[in-house]
């Protein structure tokens, strides 16, 4: 048995449509009329205008990798973001720290770190894996480029994006 | 002028009049026949016939192939294009054409009217309002006729598309 | 040599060369209203929604040399349309695997081929140096315009069927079945304006509003008091007036009858499997059978090219060449206010159900219009 949708009894000005168009019309052309003496404000004309400083501080944007205090970056090259990856946009070629190094005993340091911004879907994925709280989404969010190239963004440039930023994982200090 | 236009246009009817009965995809061939249509309708312009040209691609082309049209998409006929031809079929076919194009030569031979030439229209000539006239001064009583037959076609159709007659 | 001079001088090529002039002109002008009049559309639709719409593409005059920065503030958006054009054409230009190619070709040229052939019949001006300003002045023009656009539906058709996809398919079958249910209101909801005027040459038609007023503002326009006749004339005319722009609406696929593409239902109706220029052509084609639909209107019921007060180009030397540019001026900026109108309109209602438009169709208006015929027929047989 099919549903039958009940339908509401029109009178006649509702059955000739044509005062509902004169109502309708007023609606629109009001909101028109208003635009034009410029008294309705929603837009914001973009890259003039910016919301960064309304920017929450969890804002999700580009991937960056950070460094702690004493200039060391703290990716450990695990590669727990290069599986979590569910675009797989992250490339990580772990190197070995050499034994006479400060931090010899971080072993590990990323020799290469490549994130695909094309292929980014700023999810927030790695950051939440790193156990060693080394990759963070900034505020960035206007990422472009005029090549492939300029598009994948390698380890120099996610290091300069993240810039310091002190955090809890104080494990690889000196004076533990 | 006129003269190469008038073959231009016979020839793409009379092409597309057989394109229609060649063509294996039924859709190809509404499609000719409603060429072919136009090639008639640009015919009649030709002869200062504007209304009834007109009226040829309003109610032929525009309205009456488009439902068919309509009806060859939805039923999608896939048979037709597999089908074969065999000779006897052809031959027969081609009889009643031969028959038929004798006839129409015979008739039109001895069909007076159609041998004489005209004298040229007045270049200031009203066909829409000289058919209208024509149709209800002198032939008013089989124009009505005919609308009364239409009327009970239509009504007709509209009962027997009912689904359930009480 | 003599006999080319000869043919140079005749008449026969004055009117060949006039012709292709006009045309060119023509067809010039309503491709150049048709991609403004998309620019127009998505301005006012985005500043009824409030919000700002198109406003940066510029000119960039200061690749020209001009020192001004752009002009981006002053001319902002007016790019646009060329911007869009010269998208549309580098797109790559995509045709699926299992389309039926010939007709996925030709349906997109059919469509904009009938818009434009129609446009041939339309008085867009009075006279330039003796010159009528209408391409085919033939006797029968409003019924070429209904036969010519009836045309249309094929590339609507063949587009669905080719695409050989459902949704292309059921916007074809919508819109067929649509066309031919407003075809009857539109042809028969403007017999009474022929049974008043008595004409149904488009030409002779505006010169009785010029000499009467305009069908539907008689008083106002004739710089003199209506007549009696003209006046009981009047409500059928309005009748037909409105039944005449509503099944325009419909013929043009505009809101609230867009049923064939449907955004929302059939994701693009009939084009959903073209792109490029292809797709563009389609969109040409259904805002020039917009303009060719506001261009009839605007002869039928709103006088054409006529303005009170200003004369028509009958004058001799270049007064008359003057005053019939701007008699052609006045004809196309009477057709924009229509566009604008049906833009107003698209972006106020909201999109009729199937069974609802075709009952709007089958039972208000076309019983609206065959009862108009009659009352016109007893008007004009009484007191006209």
């Amino acid at each position: 048995m099919a549903y039958q949708v009940p339908r509401p009894k029109l009178n006649f000005a509702e059955k000739i449509y044509l005062p509902s168009v004169i109502a309708g019309l007023k609606i629109t052309l009001g909101h028109l009329w208003r635009m034009l003496r410029g008294k309705t404000h929603v837009c914001m004309q973009y890259p003039e205008e910016k919301w960064d400083s309304h920017l929450p501080p969890h804002y999700r944007g580009a991937p960056t990798l950070v460094s702690d205090e004493f200039g060391r970056t703290r990716c450990v090259a695990c590669q727990l973001c290069e599986f979590i990856c569910p675009p797989r946009a992250i490339r990580i070629k772990p190197g070995e720290i050499p034994t006479k190094d400060k931090f010899a005993k971080v072993e590990k340091f990323p020799e290469q770190f490549q994130i695909d911004m094309i292929r980014c879907i700023y999810c927030g994925l790695c950051e939440e894996v790193c156990p060693e709280q080394a990759i963070f989404l900034k505020k960035e969010y206007a990422i472009t480029g005029t090549s492939r190239a300029a598009m994948m963004h390698q380890k120099e440039k996610l290091i300069e994006m993240g810039g310091i930023q002190p955090g809890v994982v104080n494990k690889w200090n000196e004076k533990k | 002028m006129s003269p190469i236009l008038f073959w231009i246009f016979t020839a793409l009817m009379l092409g597309f009049g057989a394109a229609t009965l060649i063509n294996r995809n039924p859709v190809a061939s509404a499609l000719s026949l409603v060429v072919s249509l136009l090639g008639l309708s640009a015919l009649f312009f030709s002869l200062d016939a504007y209304f009834i040209g007109v009226i040829q691609i309003l109610v032929y082309a525009g309205a009456v192939m488009v439902l068919f049209l309509f009806i060859i998409m939805l039923l999608d006929l896939k048979a037709e294009q597999r089908r074969q031809l065999s000779l006897p079929v052809l031959l027969g076919g081609a009889a009643v054409t031969a028959l038929f194009v004798t006839q129409i030569v015979l008739v039109v031979r001895s069909f007076h009217a159609g041998n004489q030439s005209f004298p040229p229209l007045a270049s200031k000539f009203d066909d829409a309002s000289n058919i209208g006239n024509m149709l209800f001064s002198h032939y008013n009583l089989p124009f009505q006729v005919i609308g009364v037959l239409i009327l009970v076609a239509s009504i007709g159709v509209v009962v027997l598309s009912k689904r359930e007659l009480n | 040599m003599n006999a080319i001079l000869e043919f140079l001088h005749s008449d026969l090529f004055f009117m060949i060369w006039t012709t292709l002039a006009k045309s060119a002109g023509l067809l010039g002008v309503v491709l150049g209203m048709v991609s403004y009049t998309v620019y127009a559309e998505r301005r006012v639709s985005s500043l009824m929604q409030d919000r700002l719409g198109p406003n940066r593409t510029g000119f960039p005059l200061s690749l020209l040399g001009f020192g001004i920065k752009d002009w981006s503030p002053i001319l902002g958006g007016l790019g646009q349309p060329i911007a869009d054009a010269v998208k549309l054409l580098l797109k790559e230009d995509f045709t699926p695997a299992y389309v039926k190619k010939f007709y996925y070709w030709i349906a997109p040229a059919l469509g904009i081929a009938a818009a434009i052939i129609s446009l041939a019949v339309i008085p867009f001006g009075s006279s330039i140096a003796g010159v009528p300003m209408v391409i085919a002045n033939i006797g029968i023009g409003p019924l070429f315009i209904f036969a010519i656009s009836s045309l249309g539906v094929y590339g609507i058709v063949l587009a669905g069927w080719s695409a050989n996809s459902k949704y292309p398919f059921l916007g074809a079958i919508r819109s067929t079945s649509q066309l031919i249910s407003y075809e009857l209101a539109l042809g028969l909801s403007v017999v009474p304006l022929f049974l008043i005027i008595g004409k149904l040459n488009l030409v002779e038609i505006v010169h009785y509003q010029v000499q009467n007023g305009w069908m539907l503002l008689p008083g106002i326009t004739a710089g003199k008091l209506p007549t009696l006749s003209q006046i009981v004339c009047w409500i059928p005319i309005l009748i037909s007036f409105l039944v005449f722009t509503i099944a325009m609406f419909a013929e043009t696929n505009r809101l609230p009858f867009d049923l064939p593409e449907a955004e929302t239902e059939l994701v693009g109706g009939y084009h959903t499997e073209y792109s490029s220029m292809k797709f563009a052509l389609f969109f040409l084609g259904e805002y020039t059978a917009m303009i060719t639909g506001s261009s009839l209107i605007i002869t039928l019921f709103l006088g054409a090219w006529h303005f009170p007060g200003i004369p028509d180009g009958s004058m001799a030397g270049w007064p008359g060449v003057l005053w019939g540019l701007v008699n052609i001026g006045v004809f196309f900026t009477k057709v924009f206010a229509f566009l604008i109108f049906f833009i107003f309109i698209r972006w106020t209602l909201p999109r009729f159900r199937y069974d609802q438009l075709m009952k709007l169709g089958w039972i208000w208006l076309f019983e609206i219009a065959l009862v108009n015929i009659f009352l016109t027929a007893l008007i004009v047989a009484f007191v006209h």
